[in-house]
This record gives structure tokens, sequence and C-alpha cells, in this order.
């Protein structure tokens, strides 16, 4: 067990703060959050400016136009940009964490070659069109229909929660194309370009009063079959890989932001005397320990994946559910820490992080369904009610 | 980084493990129950042998020479399989107190207001810096009280005049002592949430396995979800060896070891509510330990203060620096 660095990744470490430290300054400023078009342009010319450096794509395999890092140094990338306070991937984050790595996995060389470098150039942003009005913890059940003419799939569904739909270029869709076949096996994975005729993005407010996610309306959407990533009928497959993806790696550089602003809550306690709440500072506390452990986890996982290699196994929903809880609880202290008005002032720093935070225990599958995967495919009981 | 357990550290769990299978089944974990803790010297020697207590006396003063990550593997089996008696101030005491290391002796210790383990039968009992042995031993043992246990496999005595006060830890020794006592509830956890998946699965009820249920199912899930932060908390910490990482080891693994046990034991039904079932002895200890070495009151304060980015960080290299993060998107 050894948690020291080798000297080539505390190299790649210095080099890559070195790096954060000239460019940061450079970025224009940041969008409001309700500004998606500007949001859109603030997250891609940070991608492409960790393009032009040569840090973008570190964990995807060269072949793919990544730089076939090790997954520590992918960690110590998500360490670095995170205590220098680089922004977060934002509208990336489907192409960058599970849409892009599942075609490096699953695609054709062509595939590869047509999709993946505009997503590290930050000139293409994807979405996920998984879910649907009646079919989200229960996938599988999803209905929109893909039928073939010629060389092309004709779409007709609904598609919900479709996260940075408004300003996508591709969209990760599931479809079904085998009505007819038992659930699991009649369903294709497909790259759909948002701009076809046929889609209509009605934007959803969240909770937290953004516009972070969309209903879509595909209406006889033709998208050519070369644009299936694995064979015809065989996307939940596909779909699992991208989901370990999701799962597996996502969420880990948070962890990160979580202890800084765990930090910056004690400073903030501390300034404003809420301190001397011996049950508030222990609370606070705790969640030292939680987010330590959950780095800890987090260290451990990608060592152990450096040493098997490959795709991010089920391990990752231990991790996605002990984190989500744990990100909550960390809000929740946030609001008390802040302390009567300021918590419910909308301005004020952590509040919106606090209503943003309870999605955490949904999205990417709920908590429950992680606890299912854990019981039923770590540790072993059966399947059933 | 390797943050992994290397071929070495493999084989000494997996042989702790094969020793305490061979030396502490589940026989004789019930006849220990029956004696009621009182501890078996043979065994004591056995551990001795096998440099349980001597593992981290360096080689040229005759011991091991193996580290804290080494002694925690060894603590996670025994752990496990419940082992009685003062395992950690012994093995703090190898190297200090004559015949610890080879098990010859039974050392015991003093921990804040907590009553004392196993002091009946203590050769020697660590207080604070100080060892006591033959006579002061003697008077000391005199002037304490017999409690009424409630775990049948520690006998506990009330001394007087002791307070707790985590401020007073000096140095690293009983910071090691916390870490040691983690990697126990780190095993018990284990051994508990195997000990509710095996029931889960063969118990049946509805013409069903139980664990088909979802409520079943969650609960067990659950608990691998509390054991797995711990281990990696408990497994760094030992890495480190750093106070704060090893306070959120022992809260982690405390956490884990008495609510899995709470767990597994509802999982069990009324079974787990009788004598006969285990889980009551793994409850049992988990509580004791929990409030041993470094409670949750002290861990947390421990760990509050580690807070603030004014405050220089010890041991890990993540977090502080300014900014804030962003609400973060994604499917
Ligand atoms: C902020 C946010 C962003 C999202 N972004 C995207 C995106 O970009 N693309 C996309 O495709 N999807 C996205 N989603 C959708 C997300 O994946 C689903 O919301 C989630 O999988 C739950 O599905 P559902 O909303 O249909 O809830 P339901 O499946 O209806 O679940 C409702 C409740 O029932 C429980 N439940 C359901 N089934 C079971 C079961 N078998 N056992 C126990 N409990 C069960 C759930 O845990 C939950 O508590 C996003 C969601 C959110 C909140």
């Amino acid at each position: 067990m050894d948690l020291a660095y080798t000297e080539a990744e505390e190299e790649f470490r210095r080099r890559l703060r070195e790096w954060l430290a000239g460019a940061l300054p450079g970025l224009p400023p940041k969008p409001s959050p309700d500004d998606w078009p500007a949001r859109r342009a603030y997250d891609t010319t940070w991608q492409r400016m960790l393009y032009d450096a040569g840090y973008a794509g570190l964990h995807w395999p060269a072949d793919a136009g990544g730089r076939g890092a090790t997954p520590t140094q992918h960690l110590i990338y998500l360490e670095e940009t995170e205590k220098a306070g680089a922004p977060y991937v934002g509208a990336n984050f489907v192409g960058l964490l599970h849409a892009g790595p599942t075609i490096a996995a699953e695609g054709t060389a062509e595939q590869r070659a047509r999709w993946l470098p505009p997503v590290l150039r930050g000139e293409a942003v994807w979405c996920q069109g998984f879910s649907e009005p009646d079919a989200g913890s229960d996938l599988a059940a999803l209905r929109t229909r893909a039928v073939r003419d010629g060389d092309s799939y004709v779409i007709s569904g609904a598609k919900t929660w479709t996260s940075h739909a408004e300003v996508a270029d591709w969209c990760e869709l599931l479809v079904r194309t085998d009505p007819d076949a038992p659930k699991h096996r009649g369903i294709s994975w497909l790259a759909m370009p948002m701009d076809a005729p046929g889609i209509t993005v009605r934007p959803l407010r969240t909770l937290a009063g953004s516009r972070e996610f969309a209903e879509m309306f595909l209406d006889e959407v033709r998208v050519p079959v070369r644009n299936r990533v694995g064979a015809e009928n065989d996307g939940w497959r596909v779909t699992m890989v991208t989901l370990s993806f999701e799962r597996g790696t996502a969420f880990v550089g948070e962890v990160v932001a979580c202890r800084r602003t765990l930090d910056a809550l004690a400073d903030e306690a501390r300034r404003n005397g809420r301190w001397d709440d011996v049950v508030l500072r222990r609370r606070l506390g705790r969640l030292n320990a939680e987010f330590r452990a959950l780095w800890r986890l987090t260290q451990w996982n990608v060592a152990e994946s450096e040493r098997t290699g490959g795709v991010p196994g089920t391990g990752g929903s231990v991790f996605k559910l002990r984190y989500s809880g744990a990100r909550q609880e960390l809000y929740g202290a946030a609001a008390e820490v802040l302390g009567g008005g300021d918590a419910f002032d909308l301005d004020r720093e952590w509040v919106l992080d606090r209503l943003s935070s309870l999605s955490y225990t949904i999205a990417a599958g709920t908590s429950q369904i992680q606890r299912n995967i854990v019981a039923e495919r770590i540790l072993g009981l059966p399947k059933g009610r | 980084m390797d943050f992994q357990l290397s071929d070495d550290q493999r084989a000494l769990r997996s042989g702790m493990r094969d020793l305490l299978d061979a030396v502490f089944d589940r026989d004789r974990l019930r006849a220990a129950v029956e004696r009621g803790g009182t501890l078996d010297r043979a065994l004591w020697r056995g551990l001795g042998a096998a440099g349980f207590f001597a593992l981290r006396v360096p080689e040229e003063a005759g011991g091991v020479g193996l580290g804290l990550p080494e002694a925690v593997l060894l603590f996670e089996e025994a752990g496990r399989a419940l082992l009685p008696g003062p395992l950690v101030a012994t093995h703090l005491a190898a190297g200090l107190v004559k015949g610890a290391a080879e098990g010859e002796a039974v050392v015991t210790a003093v921990d804040g207001d907590l009553p004392v383990a196993h002091l009946a039968e203590a050769d020697a009992v660590l207080v604070g810096a100080d060892v006591l042995v033959g006579e002061p031993l003697r008077a000391f043992v005199a002037a304490a009280r017999p409690v009424r246990s409630m775990d049948p496999l520690t006998p506990l005595h009330r001394v007087a005049g002791r307070t707790a006060e985590i401020e007073a830890y000096p140095g690293a020794v009983p910071y090691e002592g916390a870490l040691l006592t983690a990697a126990e509830q780190l095993g018990s956890a284990t051994r508990t949430t195997d000990m509710a998946v095996q029931h889960a699965g063969d118990r049946q009820q509805f013409g069903s396995p139980i664990g088909s249920f979802q409520a079943v199912k969650h609960l067990c899930a659950d608990m691998l979800a509390r054991t797995e932060p711990a281990r990696a908390a408990v497994y760094a910490a030992a890495v480190t060896g750093d106070p704060v990482e090893i306070a959120a080891a022992k809260l982690l693994a405390d956490e884990a070891a008495v609510r899995n046990a709470r767990d597994c034991l509802q999982i069990h039904g009324g079974m787990g509510f009788t004598w006969e079932a285990d889980v009551h002895l793994h409850l049992k200890r988990a509580w004791l330990r929990a409030a041993a070495r470094l409670g949750g009151a002290a861990a947390e304060e421990l760990l509050a203060a580690g807070l603030g980015t004014a405050r220089p960080r010890s041991g890990s290299s993540a977090a502080s620096g300014g900014g804030t993060p962003e609400a973060g998107g994604g499917g």
C-alpha cells in the first residue's frame, strides 16, 4: 500500500500546476448560470485551452485522440484542476465523461475519428437521451422507436431530463429497434445530430430555477444507420458501458471540490461566530472524515483499475451511493453555517449548490437503484421483488 | 501511487486468517463466551509466536520489523474473528513491557474514564506514560471495582479518578492505538456484512430468500457502502500515520461496525436477538471499541480543528486553495 506518487507523476503534477497558474487568469468572465449559450461558450473555450495545452482527453486511449494517461495521472489532473479553481467540465460533461469514453471503447475506427476529436477540441457538445417520461429507473422500458428505412433509422418518441439539450450538437440516444424482442434485447445506441429535422427541445425549469435540462420530442427524425455504436439490438450492453463510466469516474473530481467547500465553510464559521456551536462544528468534523474517506476510496479504486485495466466496475455504485448522500449533507451544513436569512438568499455562495445537490441521489441512477446494483451484483443477493 | 495490498501484505493477511481459523474457530469463540472472556494463555502465546505483538518491534530488537499497514491487516482479521483480549494495549506495549512481545504477558491500558478491560488477568497496565507492574499493579487492581460487563468477551473494571481528555493524547502511540482499534472495527463490520448476506441468501420467507426483498437488500447494500469508505480511510491512515486521518478512520470504522452489527441483527430477525447468534457479540464489542481510544466527539473535534484554508494541512495533498466549486450537472 503506497500513497506516494512516483517522480514521473509528481513531474506531471508540477507541469500541470504551472500551466494552470498561467492559463486561468486568461479565462473570460464567468457567465450567469441561466445564460446557456454563454455557459456553453465558456465551457468549450476552457476545453479548447486544455486541448491546446495537451491536457484534453487525458484518460482516453491514444487511438481515440487521447493522451493515454494512466488513471493515476487523470486523478492528479482532477485534483489539481479543482484545487486551482479551474472550470468544471460543465456542458462538456456527457461528451468527455461518458459518451466519449463509450465511443472510444465500443465505436469503430471511423466513428472514433469522426466524433472524438471535436469533443476534445471543445467543438462538439453532447447530451444524453436515455430517460423517457415512462422509463427512468427502468431504463430498458424505453419506447422511442427507430424503424429502419434504407440507410437511415426513422425515430419517433420522447426523451426527458436531457441535460444541456439546448446547446448540444450530438445526443447519445437509446432507441428501440426491435419492439418484439425481450425488453433488454431490442435496444440500439445511436449518435443523433441535434440539428436533424424533427427534433423539438423544450427546456424544463429545475427547482433551482435554471434551465439545466429539457424535454426532447422526436418526430420522424432520420439518423444514418452508420451512426449506430455497437450492433443493432445490442445497445443495452453498450449502455452498461456508458453507465459504468457515468457512475464509475464522472464524479470523482467533485470530491476535491467538496473538500474545498468544507474548508471554506470552516473559515466562514470561524468568521461569523457559528464555530462556537459545538453541534455544528462536530458536524463539519464528521464531514471532513466523510470526504477524506471518499477521496481515499477514489484513490483505492483508481489504483485497482490501474492494476486490472479496462472499464470501471460496479464499485462505482458504492462510491456514487455514498458520495451523493455526503454531498447533500455538506450543503445542509452550509445552510447552517450561513445561518438565518443568508441560508435563503440565492445570491449567497452555496445556496444554489444546496439546491443542485438535491439531484445527486436521483440523476445517473437513483440511490435505490444503486443499492439494488450493490446488493445484486457485488454482494450476490438474489434478484427479485 | 499504488494504493493496493502488496503480495506480501495479502499473504500476511491470509496467513493470519488461516491461523485464527485454526486456533480460534466458532467453538473456541463460544467457549470463550462461556468462560466470561477469561483469556486462553496458550492462544495468547500462540499469537505472540506468530508475531502479532512484536510485528512492529524492530528486527534488531528481536521483533518482526513491519509497519502500521501490516499491523492494521492483522487487527482487521482479529476483529473479524472477534478475538478477545487487550490486543491493542499488548501490541503497543511490545518492546516496552517484558514478555509483551512474546505473548507471555497480558498488558491492558487505562483509557480516560472508561472501564478497563481484562484488568484482573493483566500482567501490566499502561496508565498514560506509566507502566504498572508488581506491587503497584496489585494495589491498583485491589482499588478497582469489577463491573458486570455487557460484553461477555470483555471483563471490565472501574478504576477511580480518571478523566477522558483527548487533548491530552500525547505523541503518536495513542493515535496508533486508535487506528488499530479502527482496524478491528473494520474487520467486525466486514464480518457482520458477510453474515447478513449469507443469512439473507439462505433464509426463506414468503417462498423466497429474504435477500430477494428490496428492504433487506438495501440494508445489505448500505452495510457495504459503510464498510468500503471505512476501509479506504483505515488503510490510508495506516500509510500516512496522520492524526486527523486516523480520527477520520476511527469515526467511520466505528460507525460501520456499530451500524452494520445493528443491521445484521435486524436481518437475522428473532434469531438475531438470541444469545446463540454471534451478532450480539459483534455489536457489544463494537460499542466498547467505539467509546474507546478516540471516541466520536473527540474524533469529530479533531477533524473539525483540521478544517479551514488558514491552517497548514497535514498528511493528504488534496484540498485547500481558493475559489468556489460550481454546481455539477450531468445525467
Ligand atoms: C439533474 C438531473 C439531470 C438528468 N440528466 C439526464 C440526462 O442528461 N439524460 C438522461 O437520459 N437522463 C437524465 N436524468 C434522468 C435520471 O437519470 C432519472 O431521473 C433517474 O434515473 C430516475 O428516473 P425517474 O426520474 O424516471 O424516476 P423513477 O424511476 O420514476 O423513480 C421514482 C422513485 O422510485 C424509485 N424507484 C424506481 N424504481 C425502483 C426500484 N426498482 N426499486 C426501488 N426504488 C425504485 C426511485 O428510486 C425514485 O425514488 C437527469 C435527472 C436529473 C435529476
